[in-house]
């Protein structure tokens, strides 16, 4: 299957030459802001001479043009450099965040992608009867209320007057996976509720789409109840955009927690993104950035790689 | 009833309908339609496009259609009435009892299943056989439907396998459960010629040897003369005439069926050709882009004012291909198209308005051919502005003239395509052709989607304009019946060749060669026994080389 491989390398070496360009990107963008690291470390009153001394000291005098391929050298080989306001490393305190970020998003994802699919799946079953606008009505509402707000409002009802679940989300390396899970549970819900009407909507529109074809009505014609057509018929054939869907969101649930994040306090890289940018530590926002990004790319990468691998036609070449 | 494995009574069948600028309303689209099918036997029922065929077919799995609905009458199928069941006990009935092969075996089979687990999926869902029973019974059929490497085709998917080929997989589909009643719905009509003959032999023998009793629904009265025990004629929704194949064939009663029987015997008397070509293309050679193979190989061919040239040959042969070369859609490799007595540019962008102007073209679907949006009076009036500059009451007076031409009156301008039938849609086609006064039209395949005796009517309106403008047709068909009506020369294609090139006369004279002959012997032919006779002489030939 020379042509698969081939389609595969090319959207690989594409996602790896995207992920550069965007490197380019956050390196020029961080540095067209105004001010810089050695005026907010120094404040208002900074003299230019110990401003200069702070610029020698940190390498800021050096053209942008080395100073990116530093940076890229570094970031090749996992140093993401050293964050100017602790003198920390970089990667080693993102690490931990990273973790955590992933291990919030991964339950996310693990709820509410089976949900959305079938959701999705009984919407079509019972299409323009009350199941599929019930589904509709109520996955629409939670994701045009505001996530901050829906997190404060289940805060409220189910931490505070039910006890359900602890309202403040702090996990540490201590805890067992059970103590884990049961204090992400509010923001699991509402990261949950935040992408499931896109992902339900997107797989209910494939699947219907799907459902026009001749050969859902050889499958009618077989005498197969409308489940068994809608799940084995119609649903391997609308893989491909209902992953895209899933990719796109799961995206969002890892680089658009930052809100969710603070609201419950959780230790995440959200805030820590927020803490830094608010001190222009530069490098540790270049590193948010590019790291968000590499999640964007990658994910959107799977995507388009299972709709090929999900194509009979290039799977199976004559 | 207790002999009758179906009985049809008073059928009357229903649809929602969205005319255009009026409310949905219902309608009747069977009006009461009654037979009886016995254990074994064949009923071809046969009609054109909206006499309900499909939709009566259906109803012996009382399924309708998307809106389409069965609003009285009974249905006994094996002695139940299955109109007034659950869906539960129809879900029993379809798929085992009951099974159906449509027109597109490509549309129908699911693309991300093997072909194997489709055939077997009715089988076993209704536990009728095991999986591996199953799995051996479609082997069987396999073999007998004549397909090669029975035992491992059921591993490929549905791309991988040719349209003939899936066709008779879809045959074997619907025969795995042992069902009572197969409902064949224009089974081999997306076929080409040559390979109909081997697909309906299959299905004849198929249905022999298992002893199912079938619905075999198509428009061709010489295709279902060749496999059924009787015919029913319908018309609109009404029955026609019912008798034994023979009767039908041989002594019809009713006018209608005397049509249906006699079309297609519509025969043009050829034109030797003249001294000057209009148009000729010589020794091209093409290839479509980011392609390494050719797919016109030395392709030359002349036209002549006033005749038509036919391209005949079947899918794949590179006939829209060459008429693609010839309006320069598709630039020639290698090879010169000379208009009058000057070389054309190979490339659409290279010509000047009016050598466009010279060249026109109608396509299949006359459908897509139009933009929905806009009435008949723009539509026509387009290369009239585009070409000549008309305006105003010019413009609407040579409108008027055109609509004339294609015997539809001028009240039809301002009217939008999506009013107006398949017969009218392509009269207006070709009245936009028309409307740029070109020596050349190029038809391709303009009578294929229409019903035989609207064919006809196109095919006689076309003869009548060509004596009138003078103007040279290039006539694509894989239909032979239709060369006959109107070619004056006749192009064979196969591969990108042309294999056989001259007069109506010396074409279709002995001796033949090899695929011409093969081309010409497959045209369903309207008498009984036609197919027996073509596949016995066959495998005489066979035997013989």
């Amino acid at each position: 299957m020379p042509l698969l491989v081939k389609l595969l390398a090319q959207r690989i070496a594409l996602g790896l030459l995207l992920l550069l360009l965007v490197s380019a990107l956050i390196f020029w963008g961080t540095n067209i802001l105004p001010g810089d690291v050695a005026q907010s470390i120094l404040g208002q009153s900074a003299t230019p001479e110990a401003l200069a001394n702070i610029r020698e000291e940190l390498g800021l005098n050096e053209p942008a043009i080395s100073r990116y391929f530093d940076w890229l050298g570094g970031l090749v080989q996992g140093n993401l450099g050293t964050a100017l306001t602790s003198g920390q490393d970089i990667a080693s305190s993102l690490g931990s965040r990273l973790k955590n970020t992933l291990f919030l998003a991964f339950w996310a994802a693990v709820v509410a992608v089976p949900l959305a699919i079938f959701l999705g799946l009984l919407a079509v079953r019972y299409r323009e009867r009350w199941p599929d606008k019930l589904i509709s009505a109520v996955t629409l509402a939670s994701i045009s209320v505001p996530e901050f707000l829906i997190g404060y409002i289940l805060m409220y009802f189910i931490g505070v007057k039910l006890g359900w679940a602890p309202t403040v989300s702090m996990i540490h390396d201590g805890m067992t996976l059970g103590q884990k899970l049961s204090s992400i549970a509010l923001p699991v819900a509402v990261l949950t509720m935040v992408v499931l009407a896109h992902m339900m909507r997107m797989t209910r529109a494939a699947i219907l789409n799907v459902m026009q074809s001749a050969y859902i009505e050889t499958a009618e014609l077989k005498g197969l109840s409308m489940f068994t057509i809608i799940w084995r018929h119609a649903f391997p054939n609308s893989i491909a955009p209902i992953v895209n869907v899933v990719m796109l969101n799961l995206a969002y649930l890892v680089v658009g927690v930052v809100v969710v994040e603070v609201v419950f306090t959780y230790p995440g890289m959200g805030q820590y993104l927020v803490d830094h940018v608010s001190k222009r530590d530069v490098p540790v926002v270049q590193a948010c950035g590019l790291i968000f990004a590499a999640v964007y790319i990658g994910l959107n990468m799977v995507a388009d790689i299972v709709s090929i691998l999900a194509n009979p036609r290039l799977r199976h070449p004559k | 009833m207790s002999d009758n494995l179906v009985a049809v009574r008073d059928l009357k069948i229903g649809a929602r309908v969205f005319p255009p600028g009026e409310k949905p309303h219902d309608i009747e689209i069977v009006h009461g339609v009654s037979f009886d099918l016995q254990k074994g036997k064949v009923l071809g029922l046969i009609g054109e496009s909206g006499a309900g065929k499909s939709t009566i077919g259906l109803a012996t799995m009382a399924y309708g259609r998307g809106g389409v609905e069965i609003t009285g009458g009974e249905v006994w199928v094996n002695g139940r009435e299955i109109l007034n069941t659950s869906l539960r006990d129809l879900r029993k009935l379809r798929g085992t009892e009951v099974t159906y092969v449509s027109q597109s075996a490509a549309a129908s089979f699911n693309p991300a299943k093997k072909i194997m687990d489709q055939v077997i999926e009715a089988s076993v869902h209704a536990g009728k056989f095991s999986k591996k029973d199953a799995e051996a019974r479609a082997v069987e059929l396999f073999t007998k439907l004549g397909l090669p490497s029975p035992e491992t085709i059921g591993d490929r998917y549905p791309h991988q396998v040719s349209g003939g080929q899936l066709q008779r997989c879809m045959t074997a589909l619907a025969l795995c459960p042992e069902p009572d009643l197969v409902v064949f719905d224009e089974p081999t009509t997306a076929l080409d010629v040559t390979t109909q003959i081997d697909v309906l032999m299959a299905i004849k023998d198929a249905i022999r040897d298992t002893g199912v009793a079938a619905l075999y629904i198509t428009h061709d009265l010489a295709v279902v003369a060749q496999v059924s025990d009787e015919i029913m004629v319908l018309r609109m929704g009404d029955m026609v005439e019912h008798g034994t194949t023979d009767q039908i064939i041989n002594a019809p009663v009713e006018d209608y069926t005397r049509d249906l029987v006699s079309v297609r015997s519509r025969v043009h008397e050829g034109k030797p050709p003249t001294d000057n070509p209009v148009l000729t293309i010589e020794n091209v050679t093409a290839r479509y882009k980011g392609t390494n193979f050719d797919v016109l190989h030395d392709v030359s061919m002349e036209l002549h004012a006033g005749q038509t040239l036919a391209v005949v040959g079947e899918s794949g042969s590179g006939k829209s291909t060459t008429a693609r070369v010839m309006t320069g859609l598709l630039p020639a490799r290698e090879g010169r198209i000379v208009f009058e007595d000057r070389t054309l540019s190979a490339d659409l962008a290279g010509r000047s308005r009016d050598e466009l102007r010279e060249i026109q073209m109608i396509y299949q679907m006359a459908d897509v051919a139009m933009n929905p949006r806009q009435t008949v009076g723009t539509i026509i009036g387009r290369p009239l502005e585009f070409y000549f500059g008309m305006r105003g009451a010019e413009k609407r007076k040579r409108i008027e003239e055109l609509l004339d031409d294609i015997e539809m009156g001028s009240e039809f301008k301002d009217r939008y395509p999506a009013e107006l039938s398949g017969g009218q849609k392509q009269r207006v086609c070709i009245a936009r052709a028309l409307a740029a006064k070109p020596k050349i039209i190029i038809c391709d395949e303009v009578t294929s989607a229409l019903d035989p005796l609207v064919a006809e009517d196109i095919l006689r309106l076309l003869h009548n304009l060509q004596q009138r403008e003078n103007v040279a047709y290039l006539f694509i068909t894989h239909d032979l019946a239709t060369v006959r009506a109107i070619a004056d020369s006749i192009a064979v294609m196969y591969q990108g060749r042309v294999v056989r090139y001259g007069t109506k006369a010396d074409v279709l004279s002995p001796p033949f060669d090899d695929y011409t002959d093969l081309l010409l012997s497959s045209v369903p032919e309207m008498r009984l026994g036609w197919l027996e006779e073509v596949v016995k002489h066959r495998k005489m030939e066979s035997a013989g080389n």
